[in-house]
């Protein structure tokens, strides 16, 4: 009696997939030989929360950015100039660095959201090259092409430094935002999310204010990105502006689609795998890139929703496939 | 007093008129039906009434007040729903979930609360399940409270669209053709569910081509053509109107007839009308 409802909660996402990806962060570390391992570690988990920010925009509310490093990049610079140059502490720095993009990415929404489909690409794309011109060419604040170094992470007097202790940081906040962003999908706002995603009309004529929610999830992306951007800047201790670049853009859209669009976990496992891959197959040299690209076209073929919405499925379909089948037999 | 009233009404789409000086009033309590060929407004009739098209000419006045030019969710606040004769159905989401979606204006909370999963939002989302569950069970559903909205068949959609609608708790609920497509066991049901809203206090404006359907529920029927208000009253007045009759049989189309001397049209007409 009391089993089942147990049983449920544990199969579902919140519940089930929490305890899943805490288990793997917690037991990760016994594959983790040495300090480069747990530097990509890190690099991942950073990746996954910029890539769980975007998913919330693209996947669900089905409206594309191809200009995200530029958030990241003003969470990472933000950080690093309030906290090294004006000698702010981390904290405050990494507040008033995001709470600043928060309201930059609610004055820029406005406009750009009413665009739709490839006019949307176009000014997000220009956005975030807009962000990189004005950190590459103000050099007198950001270091410009050379970048600059970042004061270490501190709370109080509690100073974090070193693979291990970013591990267990940036491991516990990615649980908090995969955790915040389930929460979000499973609300009435972000029911609405989706449903402005499939019909914009049929959202409205519920009483959705499809903008007002559009640059809602537009600004919680945003957020996201620069949260991973300032902490990324404290733990490398250096930023340039590689990770402002459109290419960087790219790269955080293709974590999210081939992981899955509208999958909070397959935005984790997207940003695990594309981060990870190109380490694997620095052994390839020359043809590195050639593989990764035959990766991508390979999972994009077999897995057409992307990693883990495919595999989902086809668990699903296997499960009552047998259940029919037991069916049958009774 | 009226519940939606519209004066001098238009909307041109370059040089066409699909809705062209149109005034009438609609009854709290009613079963309002406009009927019409294809291609008369009525469908750009109901996106004028729930704000998706902004009018070019005249205004929309709901419970006396001024709508004109507000958003479409402004409408669906104030306690306008609607279907669509193309449905627009959340593909991305199961059927139950759709219904829930009707339920937002009630279960719309603050961000905080939705991020943090507050556990007053967590009761909440369990009662509003429950009655989603309840109205999908309302229209018929029963059978699908558990399905993926795209594995379900076109008649159990269009009843899907009704019970999303009816989440709203409207006060006055517009459907575009919602017998098209259904056969007709599901049109009999149907019926039988406009009944049933009305019985609700749901003000109901049907748009159909359905004229046993139309003939059997109305309290009033307006008859559009070419965007204008050809005739307008009760079922039976409607269908004996002789003016509509002449009109429609085309005893004497002249090119000052509602129809323009077009023949073809005018039998088209006529024969739905004696369906
Ligand atoms: N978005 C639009 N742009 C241009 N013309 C339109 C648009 N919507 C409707 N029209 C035109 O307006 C006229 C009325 O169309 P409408 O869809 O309202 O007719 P209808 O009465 O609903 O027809 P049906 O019975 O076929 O559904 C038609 O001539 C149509 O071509
Ligand atoms: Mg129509």
């Amino acid at each position: 009696m009391l089993a089942r409802p147990m049983l449920q909660r544990l199969a579902s996402p919140r519940t089930g997939g929490l305890l899943a990806l805490a288990a793997v962060i917690a037991l990760l570390p016994l594959a983790l030989r040495n300090s480069y391992f747990y530097d990509v570690a890190i690099l991942v988990g950073l990746n996954a929360i910029v890539c769980i920010g975007l998913n919330l925009l693209i996947g669900y509310a089905g409206q594309i950015s191809l200009g995200h490093a530029g958030f990241f990049g003003l969470g990472a610079y933000g950080s690093a100039i309030l906290a090294s140059r004006y000698g702010w502490p981390p904290t405050a720095a990494l507040l008033a660095t995001t709470l600043a993009v928060a309201v930059l990415a609610f004055i820029v929404g406005r406009p750009i959201l009413r665009l739709r489909g490839h006019y949307l690409a176009m000014a997000t794309l220009g956005l975030g090259i807009i962000i990189f011109m004005i950190i590459t060419t103000e050099d007198k604040f950001t270091g410009g092409p050379d970048g600059i170094s970042v004061v270490p992470f501190r709370i109080g007097g509690f100073v974090l430094q070193g693979e291990h202790i970013w591990y267990w940081v940036v491991g516990a906040l990615l649980l908090v935002a995969v955790w915040l962003a389930l929460n979000l999908i499973e609300s009435p706002a972000g029911r609405a999310l989706r449903a402005l995603h499939s019909s914009e009309v049929g959202a409205e004529v519920v009483g959705i204010n499809a903008a007002e929610h559009k640059l809602m999830v537009f600004v919680i992306s945003a957020v996201y990105a620069s949260v991973a951007g300032s902490l990324a800047a404290h733990y490398s201790g250096f930023v340039t502006p590689g990770k402002v670049a459109f290419l960087h853009s790219i790269e955080l859209v293709t974590m999210v689609v081939f992981g899955g669009l509208a999958s909070t976990f397959g935005a984790v496992v997207g940003a695990a795998v594309l981060t990870t891959l190109p380490q694997l197959l620095a052994t390839f040299e020359d043809y590195e890139m050639m593989v990764f690209g035959a990766v991508m076209i390979g999972t994009m073929i077999f897995l057409p929703r992307g990693v883990v919405p495919s595999l989902a499925r086809l668990f699903k379909s296997r499960r009552s496939a047998a259940a029919d089948g037991n069916a049958e037999k009774t | 007093m009226s519940l939606l009233r519209v004066e001098g009404l238009g909307k041109k789409f370059g040089g066409v008129n699909a809705v062209e000086d149109l005034s009438f009033a609609i009854a709290p309590g009613a079963v309002y039906s406009i009927i019409g060929p294809n291609g008369a407004g009525k469908t750009t009739l109901l996106n004028l009434l729930t704000g998706v098209y902004r009018p070019s000419a005249g205004q929309i006045l709901f419970q006396e007040q001024d709508l004109t030019g507000r958003a479409p969710y402004e409408y669906a606040r104030q306690g306008i729903a609607r279907t669509f004769q193309n449905l627009q159905i959340f593909f991305n989401m199961s059927a139950l979930e759709n219904v829930m979606v009707g339920r937002y204006m009630q279960e719309r909370c603050g961000l905080a609360s939705a991020l943090l999963h507050s556990p007053r939002l967590a009761r909440a989302e369990r009662a509003c399940r429950e009655e989603a569950a309840e109205l999908m069970r309302y229209v018929g559903l029963q059978d699908y409270l558990s399905s993926v909205s795209d594995a379900m068949p076109y008649g159990a959609l269009k009843r899907l669209e009704i019970a999303r609608a009816l989440a709203t708790a409207p006060k006055l609920m517009l459907l575009d053709e919602p017998a098209a497509g259904l056969n007709p066991t599901e049109a009999l049901e149907l019926d039988d569910l406009i009944g049933r809203l009305s019985d609700r206090g749901v003000t109901v404006v049907l748009v159909e081509h359905n004229m046993r359907l139309v003939m059997g529920v109305s309290d009033q029927i307006l008859v559009l053509d070419y965007g204008r208000k050809l005739a307008e009253g009760p079922a039976l007045t409607v269908r004996n109107d002789p003016k509509v009759i002449e009109a429609y049989l085309g005893s004497a189309i002249t090119p000052e007839t509602p129809y323009g001397g077009d023949v073809a049209r005018a039998v088209a007409v006529a024969v739905e009308m004696q369906r």
